[in-house]
């Protein structure tokens, strides 16, 4: 029981919230430009970066540290959109979801000569302690993730929701050309789109950086278990990418725990394609995604 | 006064679809555009609230103004912040977010107080508004949802409204009341420049008409001069002395000489 709850459960959900993060991050973009961001891992990975710097080059304070790291990928993430994607506007999504695929490329490359061959750590803010919940001993780290990652996103869907901005970028995303016709600079909501998702990918590599063991270059690609994510989520759903991310997440931790012991046959690493399993069969069943909106076709 | 002046529009750099139009909305009046569909009424508005890259139109010629300054520059937000406020064709309205929000989207560029004063504004114009505040706006029939929508682009205080056709879809009586509204939204001081294909509703409220036809304003003359005109009457109000009495007798045309194909 405490196996199941420590290293199933609250693991599962500490990995799976980064993967909410990097998924709302994916999700915010689509629903205001209609674009599938594939930069998203190099975003990641930058802000991993920039948090190692300012906490262990700089010494700053770690949530400083972490604030400014999120504050500089925001900056990355709306120039990349003003410089990479502006000219896309009016094209089709898929050219511009290949543009991403472009300054993934780019900022890859920029990320491995920043980071070289090493393996980074951004600080070891929760180290290994661990603490008691419900009288069954947790590790810190999975419950520090899955506080940081729930706020955050509850921050930004509270913007949504509730803000003049957060309106006007909803409003955006249903119908552009009449919300210019409201006043909406639709170009400022793209940037913000960007800016927010940004600083959400810098946080889960923040998150993804705490692991034990640190980062390096490569460990970018964890991102892309994101797309599996939106995808049972439902491109167009925070509220799907969270569920979806936590499903996936306990999914794999899961597999990991059990999967040794039980199913041995299988192989090792099984838990790294469990993610992909359950995309292929919620594509199967319901393509549209858990909670997103089904396609809307006459015949 | 906002002016067009010599307007030519250009689609996709080669389609010129607005020839030489020209046309006034003085401070405080009611004007109608009238046409039949296609002859360029929407591209009008267009053009006016810099909505036309959005649809790969550009200006080639002419311009408008407001109040003499040039306005033909601005991009869409500038536009509503000069004080042109625009109701779309098929009223628009964002059918996900709730009644309130629809209105407040409409005061985006307006400041936290003018957005309140705006909001009590429309619920008092708008009664059956102030009830579904909270509902999802799709959900309303369609009479409701051009109101809010009439509503919405009130939010941004415009002097100078530009309604494409508001009477669109919507039963006689509906459209009775719409045209109420109008006269009741002019009487507190926006100008107003209706685009209608209800011929009939446009020009009892209006002061001056333009009709338009495949790019150009083909009649330019004060309302009661269009209602009594003898072509207008036919085409577009649906009135003629002599009645036909079969359809042989109907009016045909015959097709204009193509040089192509």
């Amino acid at each position: 029981m405490t196996e199941l709850i420590s290293s199933g459960l609250v693991r599962g959900m500490g990995i799976g919230s980064t993967y909410a993060l990097l998924a709302v991050g994916f999700v915010i973009i689509y629903r205001a430009t209609g674009v599938i961001n594939f930069a998203q891992p190099a975003l990641m990975i930058l802000g991993a970066y920039a948090t190692s710097v300012f906490a262990t080059g700089v010494g700053m304070p770690f949530p400083v540290a972490v604030l400014a790291a999120m504050a500089v990928l925001a900056a990355v993430g709306m120039a990349t959109e003003r410089v990479a994607l502006r000219p896309m506007v009016g094209r089709q999504p898929f050219a511009a979801a290949m543009v991403t695929v472009g300054v993934l490329t780019v900022l890859f490359v920029v990320a491995h000569r920043l980071i070289g061959t090493q393996v980074r750590t951004v600080g070891d803010p929760w180290g290994l302690e661990r603490a008691s919940l419900f009288g069954v001993s947790v590790a810190q780290v999975d419950l520090a993730k899955i506080v940081v990652s729930l706020v955050a996103i509850g921050a930004v869907g509270l913007f949504l929701a509730r803000s003049r901005l957060g309106l006007a970028m909803r409003a955006t995303s249903m119908d552009q050309e009449v919300a210019l016709a409201q006043g909406v600079n639709v170009g400022r909501m793209f940037s913000l789109a960007w800016g927010i998702s940004a600083a959400l990918a810098a946080l889960a590599g923040m998150l993804v950086g705490t692991s034990a063991g640190g980062f390096e270059a490569i460990t970018a690609l964890v991102a892309l278990k994101a797309l599996p994510v939106i995808i049972v989520g439902g491109l167009d759903s925070i509220k799907g990418a969270v569920y979806a991310g936590l499903l996936i997440g306990i999914a794999e931790a899961l597999t990991r725990t059990y999967q040794p012991r039980y199913a041995e046959w299988l192989g090792a690493n099984v838990d790294v394609v469990v993610p992909y399993v359950i995309m292929i069969v919620v594509l199967a069943f319901r393509p549209y995604g858990l909670f997103g909106t089904r396609e809307v076709e006459r015949v | 006064m906002l002016a067009v002046k010599n307007l030519d529009v250009v689609y996709e750099d080669v389609v010129l679809v607005l020839k030489n139009v020209t046309l006034q909305v003085p401070a405080g009046a009611i004007v109608a555009l009238l046409g039949a569909n296609g002859a360029g009424k929407t591209t009008v508005l267009r053009a006016i609230t810099g909505l036309l890259d959005v649809h790969r139109g550009s200006i080639t010629r002419g311009g408008i103004t407001l109040d003499d300054e040039p306005l033909h520059h601005l991009d869409a937000p500038g536009t509503v912040a000069a004080g042109v406020g625009q109701v779309m064709e098929g009223r628009r309205i964002f059918t996900e977010l709730t009644v309130e929000e629809n209105l407040r989207i409409g005061g985006h560029a307006a400041d936290r107080r003018s957005v309140a004063v705006g909001l009590e504004r429309a619920y008092t114009l708008f009664p059956v508004l102030a009830e579904r505040r909270r509902q999802v706006a799709g959900y309303l029939s369609g009479g409701e949802q051009q109101m809010l929508a009439i509503g919405r682009a009130l939010m941004s205080r415009p002097r100078y409204l530009l309604l494409d056709e508001p009477s669109l879809g919507l039963a006689p009586r509906l459209v009775q009341h719409i045209k109420d509204l109008i006269v009741e939204i002019n009487r507190q001081g926006t100008g107003v420049l209706l685009v209608e294909q209800n011929a009939s509703m446009a020009l009892s409220i209006a002061s001056h008409g333009y009709v338009m036809e495949t790019g150009k304003v083909v009649m330019d003359a004060p309302a009661e001069v269009l209602r009594a005109n003898d072509d207008i009457r036919e085409f577009y109000l649906g009135l003629s002395e002599e009645r036909a009495v079969s359809f042989r007798d109907v009016k045909h045309y015959r097709r204009r000489k193509r040089w192509l194909s």
